[in-house]
């Protein structure tokens, strides 16, 4: 069987979304997830769950202050406990923490942050290695360390190298504040988050002639089998990685994790597999963090309410090293217009654990603090906040002046406010209340960038007429499987039981991973293009030119023909490579995905507590694939929107930089009974520019400006508007009116 | 975890008789001892487990008050009719503790003995008096948003973290137990726990192998019961202030208080003072601050935690308002 190659390189804009020509009716629905079945009765296995013979058990060994040097380690107890089968805290690649692309030098006995891997305890079970991991004594040669930003904003490195960077400045930033008639500067703080995922960090690595397979937890293959190997000086080859289940992410397994080389480096010393998943305390320091920010917004307005001037200048953390900085202002580049524009990033160098993308990497914070100034500026300018940004909808790219593949922003406004009741809405702050609650209601843009990376995926159309879908592409809760099964079953008309989707596994075709929202473009792009090639090949079996066959129920139609696909295949598979590769489009045009949030909030006038009574957010974000994975997403989404407005905090001892909250008792999200109704609804459009499926990034949209919309409502409920996130009740109490 | 032997006991007597020393834990549900162990915050030598010892049952007392079985569960206690009718303080504080999970498994006796949220009692690398005896207090100069204001000491300034303990406290439960030799003792709630002083890590008057058997609940009480629980999220979240409160009205007076707090203290913490403060006062916001400036006199922040100051006299206050006011509780 010849396998069919079909590339393309998003250099213009798509004619024809690939899914039009489909006929099963598939595409879009709101279908159930194709793995659930398998997730609610267990059959879904999860990187720790698979039974592996011999396995040993492996426990992460960490430092216990947040600076300083090992001075030394005594393993011997640890190594005569019951069941210990070895202790491994000299070996040259014990890694410091996450690696993206390739692990740092080992920096032992530097000591760079609290809770650092030292090394790794292998015993005959888990309860045995916890055990024997208390007993091995490390001494210390501790030093001062650098451990909260405020302390040390003096010392910021400004215009720090980074990936992210965005263009600086455009216009007299100054001269514009200087002219403008209203005029705010207000500075906003967030705090560390961690990634929380539920599912475990876990890694099971077994070793087999000269190869290691890793069972683990990870969002995206591709890249991490690249920094494995370049941690442990391995050949990619050498190792293949499966992951066909992941339960959640959220950016803390993007990177490989110090459990991961540890696994693999145990596996091959004790010539044993090896499994580890990180106790849930551990998480808080071997898993990164998302920075904590501190950023000042400025803008300047005529007295109708044209911006005139805009900055949104941001400090973050970072370790010594480490490139990462959170690309906090990303979406206030071209949100809104205004002629003068400052974008600027600065980074406090300190001794904690790494910092790194987390669920919506800089529009989850940053829309924090420019939709509260957006809605404070309102309230100076006496405008309704939808009339304020609707004023300064831009109509290109204000920072660059392209043009914008679809921005369906004002319809958001205006459908959410009628569907939400937003004319109901007092202008002035606590004017409702409901007994001792006071109820307010607010709102915020939503944007996210488009992102698309190369991805392929490989689909076989089988003599017996069923497609099967292969990608290393992950699924990490988010409907990977439904929506690729979905996007082969519409093209070649086959109904979602005769398709099998194989994800997770490197030995597939690679996909672009699980992160930046970017996962069902790449894949689902690929997976289109692949099925285009067998379409034109079945074209040509029945003697026709593509447009003029229909596929619908496995029976191919053309020119007064009908067959069975099987009989049409008369025994030969078909077998094709779909490649999508972004172009001149990424930087051609400007693509994001947009969207409305409204919330109503009722704050408790004695205590301060805040309660969320209903979120309401309508989204442009492209064509929809599977309209109930697509809200559960925005859903999600506006979930921990309410999380980083209310609750979620990491906090660091600044004695030791040690977190303190290391466990999901004390670190807080949402429980169900925080959670009001919540609507979502979409705005379809196809971007043409965006990918040959016209489909945006939808994970993490429904998180900016979802906080935001909290905080402003709370601001309308009683008037207390503190800029230092989360909003818990100690900072609302002193703005409350006496008992 | 550390290794450990596991004996089960069909009776009390057997219970107690396979205990006796500090070591050995009795476990029932198991909700925070086991959680605790998997740290090494706790490493018994043995457990004992209590949990088939028939001790379930909620019963009448010839005093009209109500016994409780030291195993019945949070769950089952919280929707007994008679504590919803007669002690609804209780009902209540059940259900705002924990989550529905871990109340089906959590009983009435371990509610009592759980252990502090303290973030460095549960750090094994923190010096903590309460786990070392003389090793040091990391929580006093540390993060403290959950700590304690009223009853601290320089080697303790944690909380006593249930929701139960606090309606128990307002309602002056005893607790029945039986010690290692068989013998049966009742201890007033006021009694039964401990401030931190200089020994935080003895928190029970319970001797070490003593067991809870019941807990005891007098007649009902006269008035109107409210429990009022102040949290950072809507549930499965520890009190930054609980308020339980029973009072009686007798001609537009305070005829009689029971104003008991969580999350303030190293116990569920009574003061009679502010009690007396109220009784035969017209009830009015006046009066209301005077009893709160009685609670408070002595209350002391430690930074993160100073706004549980303002939170209780402002969470007090409402409480009392509504303890008052004509409208059913």
């Amino acid at each position: 069987m010849n396998e069919l190659n079909n590339s393309l390189t998003m250099d213009e804009a798509v004619e024809r979304n690939l899914l039009d020509r489909g006929r099963q009716g598939v595409i879009g629905k709101p279908l159930d997830r194709v793995d659930g079945p398998a997730k609610v009765t267990g059959q879904a296995r999860y990187s720790y769950e698979e039974p592996i013979e011999n396995v040993a058990y492996g426990i992460v060994l960490t430092t216990e202050i947040g600076r300083g040097r090992v001075a030394s380690i005594d393993a011997d107890a640890a190594r005569a406990a019951p069941g210990v089968i070895a202790v491994i805290v000299d070996h040259p690649l014990v890694p410091t923490d996450s690696s993206m692309t390739s692990a740092l030098p080992r920096t032992l006995p530097e000591i760079e942050n609290y809770g650092q891997p030292i090394g790794i305890l292998v015993a005959e079970s888990f309860e045995a290695a916890r055990s024997a991991a208390s007993l091995v004594r490390v001494d210390y040669a501790p030093e001062a360390g650098r451990f909260d930003m405020m302390e040390h904003l003096a010392e910021v490195e400004h215009e720090p190298p980074t990936r992210f960077r965005p263009p600086q400045e455009v216009g007299e930033l100054d001269a514009a504040l200087a002219q403008a008639a209203v005029t705010l500067d207000a500075t906003y703080t967030t705090p560390h988050h961690l990634p929380a995922a539920l599912e475990p960090h876990a890694t099971i690595a077994t070793w087999q002639d000269g190869k290691v397979e890793i069972r683990s937890s990870l969002q995206m293959l591709q890249w991490s089998r690249g920094a494995i190997a370049a941690s442990l000086g391995l050949e990619p080859t050498a190792i293949r990685i499966l992951a066909p289940f992941v339960g959640g992410g959220f950016g803390g397994k993007t990177g490989v994790g110090p459990e991961v080389i540890l696994a693999v480096i145990a596996a091959r010393d004790i010539g044993r597999p090896v499994k580890i998943a990180l106790t849930r305390r551990q998480t808080a320091h071997l898993v990164h963090r998302r920075s904590d920010t501190r950023q000042r917004v400025r803008i300047g307005c005529n007295s109708d309410g044209d911006i005139l001037a805009l900055a949104h200048e941001s400090t973050v953390s970072q370790k010594e090293g480490r490139d990462f900085i959170e690309p906090v202002s990303i979406g206030s580049l071209s949100l809104y217009a205004g002629a003068a524009r400052r974008f600027s990033q600065s980074v406090v160098r300190l001794d904690l654990p790494m910092a790194s993308a987390v669920r919506a990497p800089g529009e989850a914070v940053g829309t924090l603090a420019l939709e509260t100034a957006m809605d404070e500026m309102a309230e100076k300018l006496g405008l309704d906040p939808i009339a304020f940004r609707k004023r300064n909808e831009p109509e290109r790219d204000p920072l660059r002046g392209v043009r914008f593949s679809t921005r369906r922003l004002v319809e958001c406004y205006d459908d959410g406010a009628s569907r939400f009741g937003w004319e109901q809405r007092h202008a002035l702050p606590g004017r409702r209340r409901e007994g001792e609650w006071l109820i307010g209601m607010g709102m915020a843009a939503a944007v996210r960038s488009n992102l698309l990376m190369q991805s392929q995926a490989r689909v076989r159309l089988t003599a017996d007429g069923v497609a099967v879908v292969e990608t290393d592409m992950t699924d990490i809760g988010t409907g990977t499987y439904t929506i690729l099964a979905q996007i082969a079953g519409e093209m070649l008309g086959l109904p979602l039981d005769r398709i099998e989707v194989r994800l997770g596994d490197t030995d597939l075709p690679p996909g672009p991973g699980s992160g930046g929202s970017f996962g069902a473009a790449g894949s689902g792009s690929s997976v289109a293009l692949a099925c285009q090639q067998i379409v034109e090949r079945l074209a040509s079996l029945i003697d026709a030119k593509p447009d003029e066959l229909t596929l619908q129920d496995g029976i191919a139609t053309a020119r007064n023909r009908r067959l069975p696909l099987v009989e049409l295949l008369a025994g030969q598979p078909i077998e094709a490579l779909g490649t999508i590769r972004q172009g001149k489009n990424g930087q051609a045009v400007n693509q994001a995905a947009y969207g409305a949030q409204f919330a109503e909030v009722a704050v408790n006038a004695v205590t301060g507590e805040t309660r969320v009574r209903r979120m309401l957010g309508v989204f442009d974000c492209g064509r929809i694939l599977n309209a109930k994975t697509a809200r559960s997403q925005a859903v999600g989404g506006m979930i921990w929107g309410l999380s980083y407005a209310l609750q979620e905090e990491a906090v660091v001892d600044r004695r030791t930089g040690a977190f303190a909250t290391r466990d999901l008792a004390e670190y807080h999200v949402p429980v169900n009974a925080d959670v009001p109704r919540i609507e979502a609804y979409f705005i379809e459009e196809s971007d043409r520019y965006a990918n040959p499926i016209g489909v945006k990034g939808i994970g993490e949209l429904g998180i900016s400006g979802s906080g935001a919309a909290v905080a402003n409502a709370i601001y309308n409920a009683c008037g207390v508007r503190p800029r230092d996130f989360p909003l818990t009740l100690d900072k609302l109490l002193p703005g409350l009116p006496p008992v | 975890m550390k290794s450990f032997d596991y004996a089960r006991a069909d009776t009390p007597e057997a219970a107690v008789r396979q205990s006796g020393n500090p070591a050995t834990k009795f476990i029932a549900g198991g909700t925070n001892l086991l959680d605790l162990m998997k740290l090494e915050v706790e490493t018994p030598d043995k457990l004992v487990d209590i949990s088939r010892l028939d001790l379930r049952d909620i019963a009448p007392t010839d005093a009209g008050g109500l016994s409780i079985g030291a195993l019945a569960l949070n769950s089952d206690l919280a929707a007994d009719d008679r504590v919803r009718t007669h002690y609804p303080v209780l009902s209540r504080a059940l259900l705002a503790g924990a989550s529905a999970q871990l109340r089906n498994k959590a009983t009435t006796g371990g509610n009592l003995l759980q252990r502090t949220r303290c973030n460095y009692f549960y750090d094994t690398a923190s010096p903590c008096n309460k786990r070392q005896p003389g090793a040091g207090c990391a929580a006093l100069g540390g993060f403290t948003r959950n700590h304690a204001i009223l009853g601290t000491s320089d080697h303790c300034i944690a909380t006593h973290p249930s929701d139960m303990a606090v309606a128990m406290r307002a309602l002056d439960a005893t607790i029945v137990t039986m010690a290692a030799d068989g013998a049966r003792r009742r201890i007033a709630i006021g009694d039964f726990y401990r401030l931190p002083g200089d020994t935080p890590h003895i928190e029970t008057a319970l001797d070490p192998g003593e067991l809870i058997t019941h807990l005891e609940l007098p007649p009902p009480p006269e008035g109107k019961q409210i429990y009022r629980k102040v949290r950072d999220r809507a549930s499965y979240a520890f009190a930054l202030v609980s308020v339980a409160g029973i009072v009686s009205m007798d001609g537009g007076k305070i005829a009689s208080a029971a104003l008991a707090f969580g999350g303030l203290a190293h116990l569920p913490w009574r003061d009679k003072r502010v009690e007396d403060a109220l009784i035969g006062n017209a009830p009015s916001t006046d009066a209301f601050e005077a009893a709160a400036d009685v609670l408070l006199t002595d209350a002391k922040g430690f930074g993160a935690n100073d706004f549980k100051i303002p939170l209780t006299r402002r969470t007090m206050i409402a409480c009392l308002r509504e303890l008052t006011s004509g409208a059913a509780a």
